[in-house]
């Protein structure tokens, strides 16, 4: 089950098979109503659906979870995205007198796209991803995680696979979700150190003192770097990438020429590394008082080989709508790109290292495995009897054994975690009300 | 002054007065409490101008000076302390002292920002000025504060932002040495360091100025006042706005109605301090342009000078410093006046000795010169009204509808449009109907302009008639070099303040930051 051309005349019969018994409803439901310490923060807040044919619907609101869940199950949605809790109900809005809607809070969203390091990989390019290039997600999630988490203090972070080529994070605490679109556009720009479009050589300029911050992401970037770039990427192997590096160090003629002479004996990439590095730290003690640009060069090289790419523009807007967890599709049917049909799934950072995108299930994937006989399950006689309770919590049991069954499953189960820790939080909030409304 | 009603029970007034006797105990403050107490009208209007020219200097001591400096914060302090406003953070009143007392100057201090409130929250770019020129006031007076003051201020208005412990700073040493390039060890060592939340500090954690952890920005004491600044510019502006909403219970008092609209016309562009076309008129050429590019008040003292050959002091002031701001050197002045007012009954030796002073004065050639820039439009509406045998102010403002309709007749201003401007007159929009004026005498539907200052009719005219570009080029050039520096004026006129020799890469730099947005 990988990511072979898909069959787009499947998707009419998967998706209603996905939202009866395999979405989790319950768990999404949980999520975006924060434990009902808002009022009116589910009701307001904005889904838009991609529906068959390629039809766009936004302003999308739903009053409980199981208006959620018909309305969905009749849509039948190819893609869902998430957007901001609005001042009024969106589905609504042209009710509203113009200029009083607006959106009010959203988590804090970034989006790291693969697409956005073409120029530093070689192994893939535009919409492919392999196990290769796979490791500046790696990279982007360990710096991003830790400098959300140690600098800016927030703890309720999900990460998802976005079903394709990238990651999004949602940072769900309340203060993140209550951020002025300034200070969303500085949380970005404060993370943000590869600046420069096609035409800039050189997107990473250090300067002294270096920020604590630089100092982390680059202890993480070290982690990684000699086996991501020096040697899964082999940026100091054939000539073309060792001169795309080499435009990044400091014009110094004589150094150049030197080091395409040392590279014509020395082919291990380590060790080329290795003298590039030691140049750097030649400079460094060489360098009193004059330019101080370019003291730095090793580190800009890694940090530009490595260094998470994130789309200020995404995080920036507080009614910004970016693809839901547990969305299947990532574009539309009517372009010819191929595309998997993997779930958006949350990604558990315990198992950082060892996540493998391509094995994220698909929507046939885990609707095949529904298929499949239960094994140890209850048999026929004491399912029909528990149906004959109330309709609406067999349905919602089958749904939950449904999920189970398959390789969502854990994906859930992590989620359902993510989840817990949140509601301690809502506790104390809920509590904080209730006394705040005693004592008046 | 409440805009709601005006009549308090007794006892509520007992505890409004005590709020605010508390509240004038404190030499600055955040003006997050609005006056709560009758006032006449009189103390309204006087109140306002006061604060309005107060702010106005705030703005040219700002584009004169580099922020911060002594002259800069010794012109202010003047200035504050000649309108009786709060200008030492020590003066209390356990001191007698002359003149009204701290509490008093507290008091119109509280009042005043309150009513320019109402007249400045209207629109964006009124906003905006007035926004700017209280912070730039804010900071001279918290910069004078001592440490003390400052941190008693900071905590009496919730800016309470916790400070590192000593063990603290000595585990961070590094990360704040390395955070910022403007902390050395001997920050780090003898200030302290606040911890704010770093949504106050945006413009910080943007750039990456700071050193951030767990969500607080850690700030050295020095630095703490542009945090203060943002918060007291955010926390105006958000008041602006909500002002704005109540502003149709204000306007339908009719007793406040024409201050507000006139201090909302204020003044907030060039001042046409400084000349670029000097010489480029020369005098014979005023006759004509005094009927064609004058506003009707500079046409109407024109007039007066030619046939009385004598203008009294008012009307030298407000004609003679357009006179500058169009161009005339200081020379050619001194033969306009001086030819003039000998044909009167003024001999050459009388003139010498005691008009052509003045004249110079007007130029800088004389003493300080503080006030002499051309009147804008605000400062001949609203100041030194004319009397008897004075021909200056504002002929839609001061003179008597009839009389201003014969004399509009007389220039043979079509009859339509004088009913038009007559209209506008009694709406008391004074610069509007001055507007309607330049319409019809040109010839033109829309003046395409919004009329604040003599000196720029005078230019708009002269765009008009033709000489477009080269007039554009002028006053482009006259705005740059406004906002350059008077040190690079004409060489016929120097203002004092250009004596202030500082560099220009201060000047500008700090020029920027003057017309930052709010």
């Amino acid at each position: 089950m990988s990511s072979q051309n898909y069959d787009s005349a499947c998707l009419p019969d998967l998706l209603p098979l996905y939202y009866r018994r395999l979405f989790p409803f319950s768990q999404y439901f949980r999520w975006l109503n924060y434990g009902g310490v808002q009022k009116n923060y589910f009701q307001n807040r904005e889904f838009s659906f991609t529906l068959k044919d390629d039809i766009y619907v936004r302003y999308q609101s739903f009053s409980t979870q199981t208006e959620l869940e018909k309305e969905m199950q009749k849509m039948n949605p190819y893609k869902i995205d998430i957007g901001a809790i609005y001042s009024h109900r969106p589905s609504q809005h042209n009710t509203v007198k113009s200029g009083t809607f607006q959106a009010l809070e959203k988590e804090l969203v970034f989006d790291i796209d693969m697409t956005d390091y073409d120029d530093v990989r070689s192994c893939c390019s535009a919409a492919d991803i392999c196990c290769k290039c796979w490791t500046l997600m790696t990279i982007a999630i360990r710096i991003l995680d830790r400098a959300l988490r140690d600098d800016f203090g927030f703890q309720q972070l999900l990460w998802v696979y976005s079903g394709r080529r990238g990651v999004h994070c949602w940072v769900c605490d309340e203060g993140a979700r209550k951020l002025s679109s300034a200070a969303r556009s500085a949380v970005a720009e404060y993370l943000s150190l590869v600046k420069g479009g096609d035409d800039t050589l050189k997107k990473v300029v250090l300067t002294d003192p270096i920020h604590p911050f630089i100092r982390e992401s680059l202890l993480l970037v070290e982690r990684y770097f000699s086996r991501y770039a020096l040697l899964e990427q082999d940026i100091l192997g054939r000539k073309e990438s060792v001169e795309k590096v080499l435009s990044l160090v400091p014009e110094d003629i004589l150094y150049l020429k030197e080091l395409q002479q040392v590279f014509q004996n020395e082919k291990k990439p380590e060790t080329r590394w290795k003298l590039v590095k030691d140049h750097a730290i030649r400079k460094q003690v060489c360098i009193s008082g004059t330019s101080k640009k370019g003291q730095h060069f090793e580190k800009e090289i890694m940090l530009q080989y490595c260094y998470p790419r994130l789309d200020v523009n995404v995080s920036k807007g507080v009614n910004h709508l970016l693809k839901s967890p547990f969305s299947t599709l990532s574009l539309s049917l009517l372009s010819f790109e191929p595309w998997t049909g993997r779930i958006s799934v949350p990604m558990d950072l315990k198992e950082l290292e060892t996540f493998d995108p391509f094995a994220v299930p698909t929507i046939s994937q885990i609707c095949e495995e529904l298929d499949r006989p239960r094994s140890g399950e209850e048999d026929g006689k004491s399912e029909d009897a528990k149906e004959k309770e109330n309709e609406k919590e067999a349905a919602e049991r089958r749904r939950i054994r449904d999920y189970k069954r398959t390789s969502l499953a854990k994906y859930v189960k992590y989620f359902d975690r993510f989840l817990d820790g949140m509601a301690c939080s809502w506790k104390g909030e809920l509590l904080k009300k209730s006394d705040l409304q005693k004592d008046f | 002054m409440n805009s709601g009603t005006m009549d308090f029970s007794s006892g509520r007034k007992k505890s409004l007065t005590n709020t605010q006797t508390e509240l004038y105990r404190h030499h600055l403050q955040f003006y997050d409490q609005p006056p709560l107490e009758n006032i006449s009208l009189g103390e309204f209007e006087a109140f306002a101008v006061d604060r309005l020219k107060l702010l106005k200097t705030v703005e040219n001591v700002g584009v004169s000076y580099l922020k911060g400096s002594d002259q800069y914060s010794n012109k202010l302090v003047s200035e504050l302390k000649s309108l009786n406003f709060p200008y030492r953070p020590d003066a209390d009143d356990r001191k007698p002292q002359t003149g009204p007392s701290e509490h008093d100057k507290r008091r119109k201090d509280h009042i005043s920002h309150f009513i320019l409130r109402l007249a400045y929250c209207q629109t964006e770019d009124l906003r905006r000025w007035f926004i700017q020129q209280e912070v730039d006031l804010f900071r001279h007076r918290f910069d004078e504060l001592s440490p003390q003051q400052k941190l008693e201020l900071l905590n009496r208005n919730n800016l309470q932002y916790a400070t590192t412990s000593v063990k603290e700073k000595i585990l961070l040493k590094d990360e704040l040495l390395n955070s910022s390039y403007n902390v050395s060890g001997i920050t780090v060592e003898e200030q302290d360091f606040y911890k704010v939340p770093f949504q106050d500090a945006l413009d910080l954690v943007r750039a990456r100025k700071v050193y951030l952890k767990a969500g607080y920005v850690y700030i050295p004491q020095k630095d703490i006042v542009t945090i203060v600044l943002n918060d007291f510019r955010t926390r105006l502006s958000k008041s602006l706005a909500l002002t704005a909403r109540s502003l149709p219970a204000v306007h339908s008092d009719e007793r406040l109605q024409p201050l507000l609209n006139h201090l909302s016309h204020a003044y907030v562009g060039q001042d046409y301090s400084i000349q670029k076309n000097v010489g480029k008129i020369s005098l014979d050429q005023i006759d004509s342009l005094s009927g064609k590019s004058f506003p009707l008040c500079m046409r109407q003292l024109h007039q007066s000078l030619r046939e009385n050959h004598h203008l009294r002091h008012g009307g030298r002031m407000q004609y003679g410093l357009f006179l500058k701001g169009i161009g005339l050197s200081l020379e050619q002045a001194l033969q306009f006046w001086r030819s003039e007012f000998i044909r009167g009954k003024v001999d050459a030796d009388k003139f010498d000795k005691a008009y052509a002073y003045s004249v110079r004065h007007m130029f800088g050639k004389e003493g300080k010169r503080t006030d002499y820039t051309p009147y804008s439009c605000m400062k001949v509406i609203l100041s030194n009204p004319p009397s008897q045998g004075d021909h200056h102010g504002c002929p839609f403002r001061h003179s008597d509808p009839e009389l201003l309709k014969q004399k509009l007749q007389f220039y043979k201003v079509p009859a339509s449009g004088i009913s038009q401007i007559l209209e506008l007159v009694k709406g008391m929009h004074f610069q509007l109907a001055c507007q309607k004026y330049f319409e019809l005498t040109h010839n033109i539907d829309d003046a395409n302009f919004s009329l604040n200052h003599p000196n720029q009719y005078f230019i708009e005219s002269q765009k008009v008639l033709g000489g477009g570009k080269e007039i554009k080029r002028e006053v482009d050039t006259a705005q740059r070099l406004q906002e350059n520096s008077a040190t690079k004026g004409s060489a016929a006129t120097r203002e004092p303040a250009a004596d202030a020799s500082k560099a220009e890469d201060e000047m500008t730099e700090d020029l920027d930051s003057y017309f930052q947005d709010a």
